[in-house]
């Protein structure tokens, strides 16, 4: 039995790191719940197995996303994992074959080259030893990049680092030191015994001219061990729990669980899989247009795995949802977000336990209901005439006039019997409540602009406000078709219900975050603007689109830091000079409209102007109400 | 006497005064305008507050101030570049002229704030919503009527329109809406003495003098309704009538009323041609955008650039009479400086 006590450290922390894996796995899937605890059983013994394989061959070990947004960066997380995967994958082999026996211990494979240091002389061996040195060499050039990214991150392409805490700098140097240490180690003990391919031996034999290898390899390979030990048993309190953490993530989603409204093992297995690799940093326009970087995803990630009050930094971001497109680790963060700011009212609902090794439940304190309702004031809804059509213009459409009145005009010119909701002003919809976190009052609102579109009896409800849309989709209970308006005028043109003049104007189109990444309406809005004018691309195109700074999920930021988001958005927009800056939300067209000197319109202004009103027009009469002279509505 | 060449950039009241004074202290002025005549935005105005004399005789003041040899006015003028070195000032304007000078005074003004940006009250969408500028206009012209010819019955003044409001990026007061609202409400009962005028204010901010005697005036005299909540929205029914939402916030509850006409109370905001010269220049702006004066207390005439002064409203909202003693003491700065350069 080959042994020597340096191998001590490593043994140690590899054990360590593997009980660990244990026990906190059992942890995480005994806090599932029951239905995502099937998912998993069934996902295990599936088809989302293989698909997971797949997975993190592409994505935890050749990094292939981080590869497409940043190919340096990529090429740094790839040299690394994928490096490291071979090393240790065609380390065991060469212990299998080249070693005294089969089925070694790990540490024989790590220490191959101190246990048979005479190894690769000569034919097949020397070939292996070529690989081998090969696959370091690999991982050496990753290295070198994380150092010089640590130091300068522009050379790798990326704007800024992520900060770091100082468990994290212990950690990150035994992580630096593995593979220099054991290059020197291999290198030195080649040295002595004239071993080695092209890098340890040549490195080695040049070392050995000077230096008395055989003595000094020794304490190299207890600096080996020792890192590598350091690391393993550090590695669940810093930011590197994400290597392992990250399997898990890709198999629990492959199972189908998804984030949800509370904290829980998804959202926690989410927090530790984040790298901090920062690119949702260089993502974030709070970051690159108003310079605020303290509240970017991995900021507020590494704030919850530290126990640090979030509420801060949670409330503090526009939720565009530019970030979630570009997670190489796709964590849900807008939903791990809505998390942290619904804790805001109920207390944080994990706590770390021994020095962080654990992280464990509290006890379930959420607030029990009062019974006050906060909307008790508002009117009793009436039964309203029963229509076809339901159009709902939204709290902010009725702010911006200009829109609900050319969707009047539309829907006139359509024909179809339809009614205005909201004309008189109605509830809001719910969502600027739900995005501050405040669920329960929500739900009133919710309730009472339920009963409003039940009583109506359409079964089509358009609205003009993508906030609205969103949560009428999502948060509602309709068994209506609910249609943004860009999608009901395309449905327009499509059934040849209305007609329009081609306006030859050259227009750009802004994509709303919550109509397009929140809803995923992309091609709609642009197949009606095409058909009325001449649409220009902007180079922030559909999931790439920019987020307007008006945005009702902030409710932080200042004014000031607003303004520079939607000045410095509208440039981006109209940098090659369109004649008008469409979109299709009324939240964006009011701070566009005063961010830019290019007009700005709703998309809904545009067709406004290009319908033609057909000749048997009825009179619109209908929509309107008298109203007495002040009337006191409530 | 003193010597020295002087550019003034901007002639609006601040302006010509600043221009008047030093010419007859001896500078030769150069007095800059982008429009194609002198004058600024008391041209549109009818009547001024709080005496509501005729805005005829302010201008004709200020048009005798400027009838001097050493005052050379162009108009239809905007600066290109401007340099600094050696003590003199290089300026050259998008016409291609060059003019060097010892002194650079500023007075580049206000622009009424665009009351389109606050589309929810529906200026250029609805019919009859107009801005106090357009009003004073109509008043120039003899005439109160709405778009269909008709006379107005029932009209609303909205306070605070760009101005107190952190939406439109404004959170500071325009300071002389309050009282043009008083004016203008009175007037409109002198034209059309049937009709009834409702103010809609956040607060009455009388703090001029002779503003809360007119205040005061207006209640009892003209019976001008005042109702204190921040309009929320306007919309229209079918026959174009407008109608208001707004908290009543003394009786604390929501009010909607239905108008003919509605006056829009537009703030000032730093003016586009003063954000250019702040770029042009490098000079220092505040958190409200208008140029930040070197002292608060004893310096409002003083830039963050040497030998370049401020003059009226770029700085801060200000009515005619701060307008020409700012612009006065502009002119002493001015020369004071000249003597100093001299020595």
């Amino acid at each position: 039995m080959q042994f020597d006590p340096f191998v001590i450290p490593f043994n140690i922390g590899l054990y360590f790191i593997l009980i660990y894996a244990v026990v906190r796995s059992i942890i995480w899937f005994r806090d599932l719940s029951r239905p995502d605890k099937l998912r998993l059983q069934r996902g295990f013994f599936g088809k989302a197995f293989g698909q997971s394989l797949k997975e993190i061959f592409l994505e935890s070990l050749i990094h292939r996303k981080i590869l497409r947004t940043n190919p340096r960066l990529g090429y740094m997380h790839m040299s690394l994992a994928f490096g490291w995967f071979l090393l240790i994958l065609f380390g065991t082999i060469e212990a299998d074959i080249f070693g005294e026996k089969h089925l070694n211990p790990p540490y024989k494979a790590i220490f191959f080259k101190f246990f048979n240091p005479g190894h690769g002389i000569g034919g097949f061996e020397a070939g292996y030893a070529f690989l081998m040195d090969l696959i370091l060499l690999f991982i050496l050039s990753g290295l070198f990049l994380a150092v010089i990214k640590r130091f300068t991150p522009k050379v790798v392409g990326m704007k800024k680092s992520t900060k770091l805490k100082s468990l994290d700098r212990v950690a990150l140097t035994s992580l630096w030191l593995i593979f220099p240490s054991r290059l020197i180690a291999e290198s030195l003990t080649s040295g002595e015994y004239g071993s080695g391919s092209f890098l340890t031996g040549t490195l080695g034999s040049w070392l050995a001219s000077f230096l008395p290898a055989g003595e000094l390899a020794y304490p190299f390979w207890w600096l080996y061990s020792l890192s590598l030990g350091t690391f393993f048993i550090l590695l669940p309190v810093t930011r590197y729990l994400h290597i392992p953490a990250e399997l898990f993530l890709i198999f629990m989603r492959n199972s189908g669980i998804r984030t949800g409204d509370k904290a829980g093992s998804y959202s926690e297995i989410q927090a530790h899989s984040c790298s901090s690799c920062g690119i949702c940093i260089d993502q974030c326009q709070m970051n690159f247009s108003a310079g605020i970087n303290n509240m970017q995803p991995a900021y507020l990630i590494t704030a919850i795995r530290n126990n640090e009050d979030t509420s801060e930094i949670a409330l503090n971001c526009l939720m565009c949802g530019r970030c979630d497109q570009k997670c190489p680790v796709g964590i849900e963060i807008s939903a791990v977000r809505m998390i942290q700011r619904r804790e805001v009212y109920t207390g944080p609902e994990f706590r770390n336990v021994w020095k962080g090794y654990f992280r464990l439940r509290n006890g379930d304190h959420t607030p029990k209901p009062n019974g006050h309702h906060v909307y008790d004031y508002l009117p009793e809804t009436a039964g309203s005439e029963k229509t076809d059509i339901l159009y709902f213009a939204g709290c902010m459409t009725h702010l911006t006039p200009a829109i609900s009145r050319s969707m009047v005009k539309i829907l006139d010119a359509s024909g179809l019997k339809w009614s205005f909701l909201d004309k008189d002003g109605g509830a809001c919809c719910g969502r600027p409540l739900m995005l501050a976190g405040n669920d329960k009052e929500a739900r009133e609102l919710i309730n009472h602009t339920s009963e409003m579109i039940w009583k109506s009896g359409a079964h089509t409800l358009v609205t003009s406000c993508p906030i609205c849309y969103k949560v009428f989709r999502e948060s509602y209970y309709l068994d209506i078709e609910v249609l943004h308006h860009t999608q009901f005028i395309k449905n327009l043109i499509d059934e040849d219900l209305v007609r329009m003049n081609f306006l030859h104007k050259r227009v750009a189109y802004h994509t709303p975050c919550e109509l397009g990444r929140g809803t995923l309406v992309y091609s709609e809005p642009k197949d009606v603007i095409r058909h009325v004018a001449i649409l220009e691309e902007t180079g922030y195109e559909d999931e790439n689109s920019l987020c307007c700074g008006g945005s009702l999920g902030n409710i932080k930021i200042s004014s000031r830091d607003r303004q520079k988001i939607a000045v410095d958005a509208a440039a981006r927009l109209t940098s090659r000079n369109p004649e008008i800056l469409i979109t299709s939300c009324p939240l964006c067209k009011k701070t566009f409209s005063a961010a830019t000197s290019t007009k700005v319109a709703d998309i809904s202004e545009i067709v406004a102007e290009a319908v033609i009103i057909p000749k048997t027009e009825k009179p619109p009469l209908k929509h309107s109400l008298p109203v007495a002279e002040a009337v006191n509505i409530f | 006497m003193i010597t020295g060449n002087v550019v003034v950039v901007g002639g609006g009241v601040a302006g010509m005064e600043v221009a008047g004074q030093l010419a007859r202290s001896g500078c030769m002025v150069s007095l800059i305008e982008k429009e194609s005549s002198a004058g600024g935005h008391i041209k549109e105005w009818h009547h001024l507050f709080p005496d509501r004399r005729n805005s005829m005789e302010v201008t004709d003041y200020l048009a005798r101030q400027i009838n001097h040899d050493n005052i050379t006015l162009l108009t239809g003028t905007t600066i290109a570049r401007m340099g600094y070195g050696k003590k003199v000032f290089t300026v050259d304007t998008e016409n291609g002229k060059s003019i060097s000078a010892d002194a650079v005074v500023v007075a580049t003004g206000f622009d009424l704030f665009r009351s389109e940006r606050k589309e929810e009250y529906g200026y250029g969408i609805y019919d009859n919503v107009i801005t106090s500028a357009d009003l004073e206009v109509m008043f120039r012209n003899g005439e109160i009527k709405l778009t269909d010819g008709r006379r107005p019955e029932k009209i609303g003044i909205v306070h605070c329109v760009g101005s107190r409001d952190e939406k439109v990026g404004n959170i500071y007061c325009s300071k002389l809406c309050c009282i043009t609202a008083v004016k203008q409400a009175m007037e409109l009962k002198e034209h059309l003495s049937d009709a009834r005028v409702y103010c809609f204010y956040m607060d009455m901010r009388m703090g001029g003098a002779l503003y809360e005697e007119t205040y005061r005036e207006s209640q009892e005299k003209y019976g001008i309704n005042f109702i204190r909540g921040k309009v929320s929205e306007v919309g229209e029914t079918i026959d174009h009538k407008l109608i208001i939402k707004v908290e009543d916030t003394l009786v604390g509850r929501p009010l909607r009323m239905e108008l003919d006409m509605i006056v829009l109370m537009a703030g000032m905001e730093m003016s586009k041609g003063g954000e250019q010269m702040a770029q042009i220049f490098g000079l220092k702006t505040g958190e409200n955008r208008f140029f930040a004066a070197a002292d608060h207390h004893y310096g409002s005439n003083e830039s963050n650039v040497e030998a370049l002064f401020f003059a009226g409203s770029c700085t801060a909202p200000m009515n005619i009479t701060e307008t020409i003693s700012h612009a006065r003491a502009a002119a002493a700065e001015v020369i004071c400086y000249l003597r100093k350069a001299e020595r």
